[in-house]
């Protein structure tokens, strides 16, 4: 029967088959692949914030300004101490997780499951972490006024230190309640209503003579502009509109909207990718544990998630640096 | 390419006795260049704001210090150190050529945006 066989001239050669080329298994070459795509989306997604930063370079906001939480250390200023502490988590996470893969290779299932689960540990705290930092975002802190243009006016007292609306703004009795559907016409309601009105705002800044206003605006010092007492009291009673505290998609007491856009959108996604790695991680740890890869005598499939779990943390270092640092 | 992990770091000028050894050699590596990234971040040296293309002297240096632990995480925690020249060739040339010409054309047309609204007549309509 020896017609029957096809001989192709390629035995015993890279692509005649038999062997992995690039002595890459197929698994983890498409690891690979999908990593480099999904490295693309994260880059698409960063350049766009590169563009709309680039767009309003002076008056973008400024980094070590918004994120100065901590939890348990309420009310101190520690700028990045908390984003530091999550990174640390991350790259440790990614250290027992390439641990485990050394486990693995050598067969060692007790080293493997330990590593594995530390690595889920260090996730979820990872994306605990990022929960707190966005519930403390969109709270927000110090509130601000936005003007009819949509500029963000902040509150700084005599020696440039951020005030708090709270601080200086008294609010009055009010008749006005927040529209709900269960109180009007059904298909009407609205958002929280904030907790001053602009009129409030005016007799707080007329009544306390050393608070002034800070404009969006970057001085050649790299600081915001702080508006002179006459400048600042104009600037509040012919332009103000809004006080706004916190926030969400369409404002933010931070200063461009796009700014809070980007971050929901970015660290969102980073973060949807986080919660899935640790998905898949605790389906792998399952399995170490059940001893599927001991008798496929194999521990490949760590190293693909392992893969996964590297490629997070290394979309999280170029977050950090865009979002925080630069 | 299991099994056969090299071990030297920084073009040999660390060379680590075992696999688990230079993972903790990386780490301490990730974690001196990251807590000098937050340092400089706070601190934020009045001699490094001057500007060299466009962009702070200190932005410079956060994005070389984050390509570094981006080399870092991918030679040694991903192996990439380990794979095949054409492998390593296929993931990062592709990557960073693409990524490169869209941090181009993006940045580029937003600041020419920033131009139009600092110089010109046009406001905020977009």
């Amino acid at each position: 029967m020896s017609t029957t066989v096809v001989n192709t001239g390629t035995e015993g050669k890279t692509w005649g088959g038999g062997n992995p080329p690039l002595q890459a298994s197929y698994g983890k070459m498409m690891m690979w692949f999908f990593i480099v795509s999904d490295a693309l989306t994260f880059s698409g997604f960063l350049a766009a914030y590169g563009f709309s930063r680039f767009k309003f370079i002076e008056t973008w906001p400024i980094a070590d300004e918004v994120f100065t939480h901590v939890p348990f250390l309420h009310g101190q200023e520690l700028p990045m101490i908390y984003v530091a502490f999550m990174t640390f988590i991350l790259i440790m996470s990614s250290v027992t997780m390439v641990l485990a893969v050394d486990a693995g290779h050598h067969l060692n299932k007790g080293k493997v499951t330990i590593y594995m689960l530390l690595t889920i540990i260090g996730g979820l705290i990872f994306v605990g972490s990022q929960a707190w930092e966005w519930a403390t975002f969109i709270k927000g802190d110090y509130g601000a006024i936005q003007t009819k243009g949509g500029n963000i006016l902040q509150f700084v007292d005599a020696n440039g230190h951020r005030v708090a609306l709270r601080d200086f703004v008294t609010a009055e009795p009010r008749e006005r309640e927040q529209l709900q559907r269960n109180t009007g016409v059904w298909f009407m309601s609205e958002g929280s209503l904030p907790t001053y009105t602009v009129e409030e705002v005016i007799n707080g800044l007329e009544s306390h003579n050393n608070i002034l206003v800070r404009t969006q605006d970057i001085n050649e010092h790299g600081h915001k502009t702080v508006l002179s007492r006459e400048e600042s009291l104009k600037q509040i009673k012919s332009n103000g509109k809004h006080v706004i505290e916190g926030a969400n998609l369409h404002v933010n007491e931070y200063g461009s909207p796009l700014f809070a856009d980007f971050f929901f959108f970015i660290t969102g996604f980073h973060g949807f990718h986080v919660f899935s790695g640790v998905v898949i991680n605790i389906i792998i740890f399952f399995n170490v544990i059940l001893g599927t890869y001991e008798k496929r005598k194999s521990y490949e499939m760590v190293e693909k998630v392992g893969l996964y779990w590297h490629f997070v943390d290394l979309v999280w270092v170029f977050v950090f640096t865009f979002f925080y640092l630069v | 390419m299991a099994h056969a992990h090299k071990l030297e770091i920084l073009r040999g000028l660390i060379k680590f006795k075992s696999n688990t050894q230079k993972i903790w050699g990386v780490l301490i590596l990730l974690t001196i260049v990251t807590s000098v990234e937050v340092a400089l971040g706070i601190m934020k040296p009045e001699a490094l704001i001057g500007h060299f293309l466009g962009m702070k002297i200190l932005n410079w240096i956060f994005i070389i210090l984050t390509l570094v632990k981006a080399y870092y995480i991918t030679w040694d925690f991903m192996h990439m150190r380990d794979e095949t020249p054409s492998l390593r060739r296929m993931v990062v040339w592709t990557a960073i050529f693409l990524i490169l010409y869209l941090l181009f054309i993006l940045l580029q047309e937003g600041g020419y945006i920033q131009d139009i609204y600092s110089s010109g007549y046009l406001k905020r309509n977009f």
